[in-house]
């Protein structure tokens, strides 16, 4: 099953045009013809064509920026969907499927009825598609691609014998090496001897022409279904009481967390929709500072965001989806004490919950140790939830418990001023404790160390507050910087 | 001389203290390194001064701290009851902008019972809520002695069950400990020379 205009297809799905069209996509600082659709190429644009010489040829060309995520996720919805016709459904390539439809066929009468049933709902469907059908799963696509008509039931060694070698799946300068020997299609390439083939061009050509004729196996490896963390409840009534919402959670939490349980994975991010009766719905949305799946310690979480919800005539379907999972491993109840909190860890990670509900999750934070010399960079904040306690603190020389920004003071000189004036109060310097010299880090930008290297000083003043002055030479001025305890 | 030798520190668990003056937060990282455990610090987001942890780590080890930014007093107090209530902090420290009413004040005290959990507020001076279990002006003193000493004057100036005094203690950050520095009148050594 080829598309060979899936991201075309895709946009002209949502937003039909009469009229040429063609995706573009930045490729090495310019923009290119990515994908187009029949009437852009009748018009004489191909692929990979700058855009701008494309809009010349073709004026009332329509176009809009390509999205390949998006079509890869496109792609993977249609692989879902061919799973009608059979369960081993494998992607091939960007733009393809590989379907193996052995001992399903018959469900649809036989193969020819099934190809035709699937190009009918995919041409409904407003896709091009091009259907190959082979005893292998390198015929399947060298029919696909090469085949000629809209879709092709061959198989035989004849039909596969006529076309060009470029339907081995090679390279594109070992197509055009074979083609310059005289060997144009594949019965040419068959009847040749192998052994010259494989010293000239390697491996690679034999393999896949082996793959095609079926000398060599071949899988069709089917995508795993990812796992879906959602759960649903539909009301016959609506609700509106918040004991009641609180009820219908508990119930999907419950399912939602035996299902995170076969899966041996945590919920990070749980998304809570409830649907009114006039279609209006509301999210509550709970982060959480760990993967839990404990329906008991995830349901209290739930009260604040759903008390403030608007019920208005009331809710008739719920809807929870943890957005978020990560893999949590099944533990073994009480016997290993978690590391660090001393058996604490949990209920602390309880209250960080908690207390994140409220205050908002990354607004828990704490202070993990820097490698720099330069006060502010010394320490990192870094939000509870996302981040380990781990490094050592090291303080080579005495550092104040707080920070501020440099408040200037008046002062001349290398030496601490005498007497000065701080926040409005009077200091007489008692004892002065330095310099300690600070560079600034020239490979970081900081605007507040433009003014060059610090002098830093420890001043105890007669009043009894210690603080932490430092003098910049370069530019002479004095600030005061810190207050030790 | 003062009424008891020692100040009634550390300070009594599952209650709310207060401190205010100039060198509250040396109160506070004192009170820190006396525990074990973790510590919530709770302080608004606007406030200007900032924490420094290798400034802290000459009294308690950093790692234990958790820090909750707020975005108002409101908050702050909701926070802080949840904490203490919960008991999972042994520790919980506020930073606070405006005065507290007695029923915000009783709020905490009966959240810190439930939980048997140590809160401390740190007021403006003045500011104070007549709940607090105890309340402390403390101030920095000029130091006479050597470099590493960071003398402290900690008035007891409310004490709901003992009396008031007043202590001079001193933090030693080599062995992370605090040391009460007598009364001048009845330090040891040679007496002053008279005239």
């Amino acid at each position: 099953m080829w598309f060979p205009r899936l991201a075309s297809d895709r946009v002209l799905r949502l937003r039909p045009v009469d009229a040429p069209f063609a995706l573009t996509l930045r490729q090495n600082n310019t923009e290119r013809l990515y994908c187009l659709n029949d009437r852009a190429e009748a018009a004489g644009l191909h692929r990979g064509m700058p855009f701008a010489d494309a809009r010349a040829f073709c004026p009332d060309l329509h176009s809009a920026p390509a999205a390949p995520p998006r079509d890869a996720r496109f792609l993977a919805m249609l692989r879902r969907w061919a799973t009608r016709y059979c369960p081993w459904v494998g992607f091939e390539g960007e733009d393809g499927l590989v379907l193996d439809i052995t001992g399903s066929a018959h469900l649809f009468g036989d193969e020819a009825a099934m190809l035709t049933d699937m190009h009918a709902r995919l041409s409904r469907a407003g896709l091009t598609v091009r259907l190959g059908l082979g005893a292998t799963r390198g015929a399947a696509w060298a029919f696909a691609r090469f085949g000629g008509a809209a879709f092709r039931a061959g198989g035989d060694r004849d039909a596969l014998g006529r076309l060009p070698v470029a339907a081995l799946r090679l390279e594109a300068d070992t197509v055009t090496a074979l083609e310059r020997l005289g060997l144009r299609t594949i019965a040419d390439l068959a009847a040749t001897p192998r052994a010259p083939l494989a010293r000239r061009f390697g491996p690679a050509v034999l393999m896949r022409l082996d793959q095609a004729l079926g000398a060599r196996a071949e899988q069709i490896a089917p995508e795993a279904e990812a796992p879906h963390y959602g759960v649903r409840l539909t009301l016959p009534e609506p609700i509106g009481l918040v004991d009641d919402v609180m009820a219908g959670t508990a119930r999907l939490i419950d399912r939602l967390c035996a299902r995170l349980k076969d899966n041996a994975a945590g919920a990070r991010v749980l998304c809570l929709t409830l649907r009114r009766v006039d279609q209006a719905s509301q999210q509550v949305e709970l982060r959480l500072a760990s993967a839990l799946r404990d329906p008991a310690r995830i349901l209290p979480l739930f009260e604040r965001g759903v008390g403030a919800v608007e019920a208005g005539f009331g809710i008739d379907q719920m809807r929870l989806e943890a957005t978020v999972v990560e893999p949590l491993a099944v533990e073994q109840l009480g016997s290993i004490p978690r590391r660090g909190g001393g058996g604490g860890g949990d209920r602390i990670e309880d209250l960080i919950n908690r207390i994140g509900t409220r205050i908002g999750l990354e607004n828990i934070r704490r202070f993990l140790p820097a490698d720099s010399h330069i006060p502010e960079r010394s320490f990192l904040v870094a939000p509870a939830a996302w981040s380990r306690s781990e490094g050592a603190w090291v303080a080579l020389r005495p550092r104040p418990p707080i920070l501020f920004r440099p408040e200037p003071i008046a002062g001349t000189g290398p030496r601490p001023p005498g007497q000065f004036r701080w926040r409005r109060m009077g200091f007489d310097t008692a004892r002065a404790t330095g310099p300690e010299r600070i560079a600034p880090e020239w490979w970081l930008e900081d605007d507040g160390w433009r003014t060059g290297v610090r002098d830093y000083w420890h001043v105890e003043t007669r009043q009894g507050r210690r603080l932490w002055l430092f003098h910049t030479p370069q530019n002479p001025g004095w600030f005061v910087q810190g207050e030790f305890a | 001389m003062s009424p008891a030798f020692r100040p009634p520190v550390p300070l009594r668990r599952g209650r709310v203290h207060e401190a205010c003056g100039p060198g509250a937060m040396g109160f506070a990282a004192a009170t820190c390194a006396q525990g074990s455990g973790q510590i919530l610090w709770i302080r608004e987001a606007w406030r200007a001064k900032a924490l420094n942890p290798v400034g802290l780590s000459l009294f308690f080890d950093p790692h234990r701290l958790l820090w909750a930014s707020v975005a108002d007093q409101t908050d702050a107090l909701a926070v802080a009851e949840e904490a203490l209530k919960d008991g999972a902090v042994p520790l919980v420290i506020v930073e606070l902008s405006g005065a507290l009413d007695l029923r915000e004040g009783r709020r905490l005290q009966l959240a810190a019972k439930a939980g048997q959990t140590t809160g401390l507020c740190l007021i403006p001076e003045g500011m104070g809520s007549n709940a607090a279990e105890t309340r402390w002006y403390c101030t920095p003193l000029a130091a006479a002695g050597g470099t590493d000493s960071t003398p402290m004057r900690w008035a007891l100036i409310k004490n709901k069950s003992g009396t008031l005094g007043t202590w001079d203690v001193r933090w030693d950050h080599a062995a992370r400990r605090l040391d009460v520095v007598p009364p001048v009148g009845e330090r040891p050594g040679p007496a002053p020379a008279p005239g």
